[in-house]
């Protein structure tokens, strides 16, 4: 009887330890949003958002980091979002016993676990220099687009595959041919998995620093991007460069910064868990 | 006519699969290339020896292993941290929590892994250090504990997500077993849900080290520059990410000696993550085959 009682208060203790470590993590990323916007908020007005940066950090702004960021959003976009979903089409729809795609799958595989700095080096010798684009939007964009390549193929095969097949045979039944059956039949069906796994290897794409700074997007630039083939930075280059200053000044301009940059990024989050809840709840095949 | 276009879509479909190929390859191509040049400057025996790691001063030395030490103390200390935190709630969610709670948790956990690495770096720097400088009396400003333990808080969703899913995977008859024998909770928990599922537990953990290795922004922010071969939590230290951002934001020629040291400091971090990749998809393998 002692020995079973002594197993129940372990396993109560347990119960107890569990719940601490689940709020751990939650109670850390509280106090943390806390903090920042007990720094931050304060700063934030229209001269903020809207002034080029400068060396006082009261006069210095954001307007080249944010249009920056939406810069290389859209770029990235552009380039990403076609390639990925065509591969993760071959992928699920024609590769399905051929060697290509199976040494493509182990492929990808490792390419999602290459750390996004050693991307940067890729960037910076082969877009950078032996493409010469320079440090510039364009260089940048292509980087970030291979590094988010994985996440899409991954999420466009696993949309893919939640499509049952009667839907394509009833297609082909019709009479429609192979690209006919994805364009105007799966496609359709899954594009709500798809459009989620966009949305948040975007996401990643807006927080990410270190292949940038790789490939050479500079702290400080005191002017507008116009063309895709101009220099730039980002938001979290911005952070960072306003981080690694001494001056309280910045650290207050950091917190600021990461305001916005968290509510982009958690947007972005909030519109892929909405799509995603909302894709699940249509589709009862 | 109708059959040609199908095979030409299907061709520019091949094309796209196949350019993560040539991502791969590329990727080993620059990091071989460049760092064919920075070893045949440089002695391979210096660089795995060399207790120095010094190509941006007068003094020159290239030994690689302060800045794996650097590596190494920091990925400790953030498994430290998240494994026994991780796996807690990974077996929490799966044995203890009410099904309601346990899908509001994830998901709010899942908002620790989109949060931005460079705001892990100002988190560690403006509120971790800060506190435990209050603790550790003598504490510099940048720290591998600091970088560490916050470096292991973001990466426990990681954890305790693939834990959890390993767990979740295990048939339920062997639950049912040890329950009907009488057992709790955590004794089935521990003698029999996590040995059941200790491979898919080990392949949790090892991508979370290769994470923590390729981590570079928290590291760059609060860890500090000093290549110094120590395993003291308390010492500044550089990550080999830390420094190849250190070279990429001065003005470094390139082709110069110190511009192939990126490439060298690169290819050993790309080897390890490979390394440790390699390890756990075998793993993934193996295991799967187990169950099905």
């Amino acid at each position: 009887m002692n020995n079973l009682r002594k197993n129940r208060l372990i396993d109560e203790t347990f119960r107890y330890f569990g719940i601490a470590c689940t709020l751990f993590g939650l109670v850390m990323l509280a106090i943390f949003i806390g903090k920042i916007l007990l720094d931050g908020a304060g700063r934030i007005d229209w001269d903020f958002i809207m002034s080029l940066p400068s060396r006082k950090p009261e006069k210095a702004g954001i307007l080249t980091a944010w249009t920056g960021t939406t810069w290389i959003l859209g770029l990235t976009a552009i380039i990403a979002i076609p390639i990925g979903v065509a591969a993760g089409i071959y992928l699920e729809e024609y590769g399905n016993k051929n060697r290509l795609a199976s040494i493509v799958e182990i492929n990808i595989a490792n390419l999602a676990g290459v750390p996004s700095i050693i991307y940067g080096l890729l960037g910076l010798e082969i877009f950078v220099r032996t493409l010469k684009l320079g440090g510039s939007l364009l260089a940048g964009a292509f980087t970030l687009a291979l590094l988010i390549l994985p996440i899409i193929i991954v999420a466009t095969r696993e949309a893919l595959k939640a499509v049952p097949g009667s839907l394509r045979e009833a297609s082909y039944g019709m009479g429609a041919t192979k690209w006919q059956t994805i364009w105007y039949q799966v496609l359709p069906a899954s594009s709500g998995g798809i459009l989620t796994g966009i949305i948040l290897s975007l996401s990643r794409a807006v927080g990410e620093t270190a292949p940038l700074i790789v490939i050479g997007a500079l702290a400080y630039v005191p002017f507008i991007a116009k063309s895709p083939m101009d220099e730039f930075t980002v938001l979290p280059m911005q952070i960072f460069n306003w981080v690694s200053r001494p001056q309280h000044g910045f650290i207050v301009n950091a917190a600021s910064a990461i305001i916005i940059l968290l509510i982009i990024t958690f947007i972005l989050n909030g519109i892929a868990i909405y799509l995603r809840n909302k894709w699940q709840k249509k589709i009862n095949w | 006519m109708r059959k040609l276009n199908e095979r030409i879509i299907e061709a520019g479909l091949a094309l796209c699969g196949g350019l993560t190929i040539l991502t791969t390859v590329g990727i080993i191509y620059v990091l071989f290339s460049e760092s064919w040049g920075f070893f045949s400057r440089v002695f391979f025996f210096d660089f795995i020896t060399d207790t120095e790691w010094t190509p941006l001063f007068t003094q020159k030395h290239y030994g690689i292993l302060p800045l794996l030490s650097g590596t190494f103390i920091v990925t400790l200390i953030s498994i430290i941290v998240a494994l026994p935190v991780g796996l807690t709630i990974a077996i929490f969610l799966n044995e203890y929590a009410p099904k309601g709670f346990r899908q509001n948790v994830k998901p709010a956990l899942e908002i620790l892994a989109a949060v931005p690495t460079v705001v892990y770096g100002f988190f560690a720097l403006t509120v971790v250090t800060p506190f435990l400088q209050v603790i550790i009396p003598g504490l510099g400003s940048f720290n591998a504990l600091s970088a560490g333990i916050v470096m292991g808080i973001m990466i426990i969703p990681m954890v305790s997500s693939l834990s959890e899913d390993a767990l979740f995977a295990i048939p339920k008859t062997l639950k049912e077993a040890s329950y009907g024998m009488g057992a709790t909770r955590f004794q089935t928990a521990f003698k029999v849900a996590v040995p059941a599922a200790a491979s898919g537990i080990i392949v949790s953990v090892i991508l979370a080290i290769g994470r923590a290795i390729g981590e570079t922004m928290i590291v760059s922010i609060a860890a500090g520059q000093q290549p110094i071969l120590t395993l003291d939590p308390r010492d500044a230290v550089e990550t080999i990410t830390a420094y190849i951002v250190q070279v990429s934001l001065g003005d470094v020629e390139h082709g110069s000696l110190e511009y192939q040291t990126i490439f060298a400091a690169g290819i050993t971090l790309f080897l390890f993550t490979f390394i440790l990749n390699n390890i756990s998809f075998w793993m993934k393998k193996k295991y799967q085959e187990r169950y099905e």
